[in-house]
């Protein structure tokens, strides 16, 4: 590429001009930072390895294949102590999701509850919802995990005189038993009308809001839309015969046999995590709501839209611009909470990774990388996640 | 707060080893270090009655913690040159490899594992222990056989929860186990009726029995499941502190063998029999070669006493925990505690 400099008229040779390109320039600066970087990250493994063989400390990844040798009481997978530390890994990362993913859904149901209730213009509502942001939100997170465990939970009867509701659902001071369902091969229909069911939903969403759109007519679809997605497959399971076996939680021994049994560590930290974080998710509600212009509300409002139409309609997509940043925070913050799970026997990762294998392998370095590693991309992925939902919701400029 | 301890712990030892600065160089200084610092660190258990624990003036006590003073009456001649370190299950052994303590002295159980990949050394067995499993007396269970189904609190991190897969698999039951961090947690779980069963080494179970609001509601079971040789660790490259450890350890078992106790120690000093003027430095350099002084068995024995006085004061018939000797009699007593000589 051959260029004119500015004013002395002079040719630039060609290699000058491509050192002097002030773009070619901060490219390299870049480049020989992040070289040096990677040779300085390099090193410091290198040297960390010799040191730990110089101390006889074991190092590398090797014992993901080694067998665990502990048991581990509440696992989506199946696991038994013969199993490989890589896979008790994989228990103890899924309880963390598990934990963290119904934790985020409750406390944003719960969260924009007590956020919108805060400005109800019923009295009570407002004032309960007041004080519960203003008690949750202040006490430590901690103490409320144990307190939910020892001082709720704790406290439940022993499986043999467990609450009974019904007798098929168990509450004791060993979990919830639940029957558990097996599912037969006639099952596929149900599935199938399901399926059906929601697209049929679909198709008539679109439908109604053409016609609105056109002509401005409300067609109510919700009745409509609980028929096809409930009744359409309940009447299939009904006529294919009832294909489900239900397995029905009985005592023997020390314990229930049979059903599924909700382990009271969960529901203490599931509790714990989305009613702390709700109450913040609830102060973020509440911000965003209060931060859409009143003409808003007084034009919906002239427009003759209800109360709930004029919050669905108006007032909560304006607000989400401004609730969705700060509810990542949130989202954030309940799932690294969530290896505060340590404190109660609950299995997520931090205790069955970064504390059981980190104990039985003596392999520090490697386990507290890979644990940070882990709750890194848990996060960034959520920040990428909303990141795309705030463009969705985000003001489009035009 | 213990986490984030444990984590700035690791960070700063996996940045120190990273960088190659010397973090505790393996080589002959441990015992420099502690006549400079003027005090021996000594890791110990976060309350074990017994083994080691505060009393209410928080002047720590126990049979692990009179190996720290022993150590301490030797090299400084004054037992409570010591300052005493709680450590949990789960952050012991990184505490000993990353140099913040000089001596684990912590009822851990010696294992292949430990020895050879944690870049630690156990020094010698102080104290012969077996797994069992306390349970309330209501569930009338009399046997450990008869756990099949139960709900099993066990403390992470330790051997006990390795056993207790091992025994249910072996014995073709099945169970449930929750593991806390910190003993207190396991005992607050077990006694709130989370777990059917408690397992833990049978002299920690008699020490937290003694917790427990009504301990006569509960009972320990006859079978002990597995072999729990306690010992005090050392960091791995220091063979003079090694040594040194160890043979504090063996001079106690070799006074008891002797019959020098702290009541006796005086007289025995006069002694004309070989063995004893070995023991207590009238005769040889046998401390010198230690790196202490001549008279470091007499140090030991008369600030802390020999290991059968140490053995009834804490644990023993002279204790509240009240076990009695067991396997841990000396080997002319019908035990197994046998220490080489001194010569």
């Amino acid at each position: 590429m051959r260029r004119r400099s500015g004013n002395d008229g002079v040719e630039t040779p060609p290699l000058a001009a491509v050192i002097y390109n002030p773009q070619v320039r901060s490219a390299l600066y870049q480049l020989v930072l992040v070289l040096a970087l990677v040779w300085l990250g390099y090193q410091f493994a290198l040297n960390a390895a010799a040191n730990l063989g110089a101390r006889n400390i074991a190092s590398g990844l090797g014992f993901f294949h080694n067998s665990a040798g502990f048991g581990i009481n509440f696992s989506l997978i199946p696991y038994d102590e013969t199993d490989t530390y890589g896979r008790a890994f994989l228990v103890g990362l899924l309880n963390t999701l598990l934990v963290s993913g119904v934790g985020i859904v409750l406390a944003t149901l719960l969260g924009f509850m007590v956020g919108i209730g805060r400005l109800s213009s019923n009295w009570l509502v407002a004032r309960i919802a007041g004080g519960y942001v203003e008690l949750i939100r202040n006490l430590p997170l901690l103490f409320q995990i144990l307190f939910w465990y020892l001082a709720v939970l704790g406290t439940l009867p022993g499986p043999r005189q467990s609450l009974s509701i019904f007798g098929t659902i168990f509450i004791n001071n060993r979990g919830f038993v639940v029957p558990a369902f097996r599912l037969e091969e006639g099952f596929v229909y149900v599935w199938a009308a399901l399926v059906l069911g929601v697209l049929a939903t679909i198709a008539l969403g679109l439908w109604a809001r053409r016609v609105r759109e056109r002509t401005g007519r409300m067609i109510p679809i919700l009745w409509k839309a609980a028929a096809l997605i409930l009744g359409l497959p309940l009447a299939t399971f009904l006529a294919a015969g009832l294909p489900i076996e239900v397995d029905l939680p009985r005592i023997q021994g020390f314990n229930f046999i049979g059903g599924t049994r909700i382990v009271p560590e969960f529901v203490a930290l599931l509790i714990a995590l989305s009613t702390y974080t709700a109450s913040f998710i609830a102060e973020v509600v509440r911000a965003g709501i209060l931060a859409v212009p009143r003409g808003q509300s007084e034009a919906g409002l002239a427009l003759g839209l209800r109360r709930g139409q004029l919050l669905r309609l108006v007032l909560i997509p304006q607000a989400l611009r401004i609730i969705v940043p700060p509810l990542t925070n949130q989202y954030l913050n309940l799932t690294k909470n969530s290896s505060l799970a340590v404190a109660i026997g609950y299995p997520d990762l931090f205790a069955v990774f970064a504390g059981t294998t980190l104990n039985q392998t003596g392999q520090a370095i490697e386990i507290i990388a890979i644990t940070m590693a882990v709750y890194l991309s848990l996060s960034l992925v959520t920040s990428v996640l909303m990141n795309w939902y705030n463009s969705r919701v985000g003001l489009v400029d035009r | 707060m213990k986490r984030a301890v444990r984590m700035l712990g690791t960070t700063i030892l996996g940045a120190a080893l990273a960088l190659g600065l010397s973090v505790a160089a393996p080589s002959a200084q441990t015992l420099k270090k502690v006549q400079d610092r003027g005090a021996l660190m000594c890791g110990v258990s976060q309350g074990l009655p017994g083994f080691s624990s505060p009393d209410d003036k928080g002047n720590w006590t126990g049979f692990d913690v009179d190996v720290c003073r022993a150590i301490a009456a030797a090299i400084f001649n004054d037992p409570a040159k010591v300052k005493f370190l709680p450590l949990s299950a789960k952050d012991r052994f990184i505490a000993l490899q990353s140099g913040e303590i000089d001596v684990l002295a912590r009822n851990s159980t010696w294992t292949s594992s430990r020895d050879s990949s944690q870049g630690i050394t156990f020094t010698a067995v102080n104290y012969y222990d077996g797994q069992g499993f306390m349970v309330r007396k209501s569930l009338k269970v009399n046997s450990a056989l008869e756990l099949n189904g139960a709900s099993v609190c066990v403390q992470t991190g330790t051997t006990s929860e390795l056993n207790l897969a091992d025994y249910f698999r072996a014995n073709n039951m099945k169970y449930e186990v929750i593991a806390f961090v910190t003993a207190d947690e396991t005992v607050k779980a077990y006694e709130a009726g989370r777990c059917d069963a408690f397992g833990t080494d049978v002299s920690q179970l008699y020490a937290e029995k003694l917790k427990l609001s009504n301990p006569g509601d509960h009972v320990i079971l006859p079978e002990i499941i597995s072999k729990e040789p306690l010992a005090p660790a050392v960091r791995r490259g220091d063979d003079q502190w090694l040594a040194l450890v160890k043979w504090v350890q063996f001079a106690m078992l070799d006074a008891e063998e002797l019959g020098v106790s702290s009541k006796t120690v005086d007289e025995a000093l006069k002694s004309p029999q070989p063995e004893i003027k070995r023991l207590l430095g009238t005769e040889g350099t046998y401390g010198e070669q230690l790196g202490l002084t001549k008279d470091w068995v007499v140090r030991i024995v008369k600030h802390v006493g020999n290991y059968g006085e140490a053995y009834d004061r804490n644990v023993g018939t002279g204790s509240k925990l009240g076990i009695s000797r067991g396997l841990n009699r000396l080997w002319t007593k019908g035990g197994i505690q046998y220490a080489p000589p001194i010569r």
